[in-house]
């Protein structure tokens, strides 16, 4: 039984045949998603404070930055950042230049979020933040970050999911993540179907861990309540 | 100087936009009193308390806490707000309570009381552990510790605010409008604890409907009418010996409910 499965041409052979660069794409696709999230977060948050609480100009330029990122189709961005840069003599590895264009398009998503979560928390908690003499950074920390990081959760795990589905695009300047894997075993063994599916199914198993997490960090802040 | 007054707010005036909401308000507050401001509704009441916590910028005359100009400073015959990190160490020697409590709804009320303490006093987890549960006991509510506020009734969420506040060992406290927002039978148990805090010698200024607690509690009392102090005295001159028409009628609306209760008092 096991024996017909494992023959040349059945899908369980050629999928182990093909396991190191399979696996190899699969890191690739992590790598990069989890590259992508930790830049968008960090660079959405504080876009987001730029956009919430910053002086007019740089409340302006956070606001020019978000509108014209989300204008862009991500492919472009990828392609631009990419390509475009190496006109200008600045030369990134394909992969770096993936992740800085996902993360820059991400950034955009993290931060109108971040501002949407802010507005959300109700006035008096910053204004009985400031009464007990906080200075504006803590009253972010402990005051105003903690409630709108609740709120920020929902449309946060949509980033990631659309992080890891975007990172298929960074095959189209070479980066051999899951998508270009798994399409490189099929040029060998023609199994279009088999190989499909095995790539549909690994990316079904990672955004499901992500929005688990998404739900288990909710759970976590079910105590805020008004 | 021993004759400083507390809180000594001269001319002060508050805009918003082309409305004129203080037109020149002069008040003293000093150490160990009650003062309590009464008016109608829109009189300026809360923005006048607001100004003293820096909440909102006055935009003419000066406050002045122990001496020292509040929010302001005027250098070279210019006026200029103070940096961010002054503004907050001057609202850290006011405390407020707000009509709304404000409890910050991620933390315990112990944590709650805490909070300032520890990041705005210095003080370190168990000692900022210990004031916390003083003044919990204080207000009554020393098993609520590690309640959070969705878990607590609105007047036991008023009293860890007066605790969050009263821990921060303020000059001065500000009370807006703080059971407005409560349930009749809860009402009576906040009015105690400020009650209570008024007697320990506490100086306080608040906005308050609650006459008969107005005018128990009270060392001064202010008449606001339309942003202007319309008249203000010892309680009983105020309640008794109404100057204005605008007075006696803002009274009259409360003779209506309590009017046995005042007039015995
Ligand atoms: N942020 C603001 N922007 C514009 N107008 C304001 C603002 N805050 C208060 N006002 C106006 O200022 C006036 C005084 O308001 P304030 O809240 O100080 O009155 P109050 O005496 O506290 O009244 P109440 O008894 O209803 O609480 C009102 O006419 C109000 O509409
Ligand atoms: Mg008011």
């Amino acid at each position: 039984m096991l024996a017909s499965w494992m023959t040349p041409g059945s899908f369980l052979f050629e999928a182990w045949q093909a396991r190191e660069g399979l696996l190899a794409g699969l890191g690739v696709t992590l790598l990069s998603s989890l590259f992508s999230i930790v830049i968008a977060t960090l660079c959405g948050i504080a876009m987001g404070v730029a956009l919430s609480f910053g002086w007019w100009w740089l409340r302006l330029l956070a606001r020019l930055y978000v509108d014209l990122m989300r204008g862009i189709p991500v492919l472009v961005l990828i392609l631009f950042t990419y390509y475009g840069l190496a006109l200008f003599g600045i030369n990134i590895a394909a992969f770096w230049a993936g992740v800085i264009a996902l993360g820059a398009f991400a950034t955009a998503h993290v931060a109108e979020n971040f501002r949407g979560a802010v507005e959300s928390v109700p006035a008096g908690q910053m204004e009985a933040a400031k009464a007990i003499g906080l200075t504006f950074p803590r009253r972010l920390w402990y005051v105003i970050l903690p409630q709108a990081f609740r709120r920020m959760l929902p449309p946060w795990v949509n980033t990631g999911l659309e992080i890891v589905k975007g990172t298929t695009l960074l095959s189209i300047i070479g980066v051999v993540e899951l998508l270009l894997a798994s399409q490189q075993v099929m040029a060998r063994n023609y199994m279009i179907v088999d190989f499909y599916l095995l790539a549909l199914v690994a990316y079904l198993i990672i955004n499901f861990a992500i929005a688990q997490l998404g739900g288990l960090l909710e759970r976590r802040f079910s105590y805020l309540r008004y | 100087m021993k004759d400083t007054p507390l809180l000594q707010a001269r001319a002060v005036h508050k805009s918003f936009g082309e409305i004129e909401v203080l037109k020149g308000i002069d008040l003293t507050v000093r150490q160990g009193q009650v003062v309590s401001l009464i008016g109608a509704s829109g009189s300026g009441k809360t923005t006048f308390l607001r100004c003293v916590n820096l909440l909102e910028e006055h935009d003419g005359g000066e406050i002045l806490l122990d001496g020292d100009p509040i929010g302001y400073q005027v250098a070279g015959g210019k006026r200029r707000r103070l940096s961010e990190t002054r503004i907050s160490a001057q609202r850290a020697r006011i405390g407020m309570v707000f009509q709304q409590f404000n409890l910050f709804p991620h933390l315990t009320a112990g944590e709650n009381v805490m909070l300032g303490l520890t990041k705005v006093l210095g003080q370190g987890k168990a000692e900022a552990r210990e004031t916390a549960e003083h003044w919990l006991r204080r207000v009554g509510l020393a098993e609520r510790r590690d309640h959070y506020p969705y878990q607590l009734s609105g007047g036991q969420q008023q009293r860890v605010a007066i605790a969050r506040a009263v821990a921060m060992q303020p000059r001065l406290l500000l009370f807006d409008e703080v059971t407005s927002a409560l349930d009749p039978e809860l009402v009576a148990e906040v009015l105690g604890v400020m009650q209570a805090l008024a007697e320990s010698g506490m100086t306080m200024l608040l906005v308050s409907h609650e006459m008969l607690f107005v005018r128990e509690v009270s060392h001064h009392v202010v008449f606001l009418d339309q942003g202007r102090i319309a008249q203000q005295g010892r309680p009983a001159e105020v309640f008794d010996n109404p100057e204005s028409e605008r007075l006696r009628s803002f009274l009259g609306r409360f003779h209506g409910l309590f009017g046995k209760a005042l007039e015995r008092s």
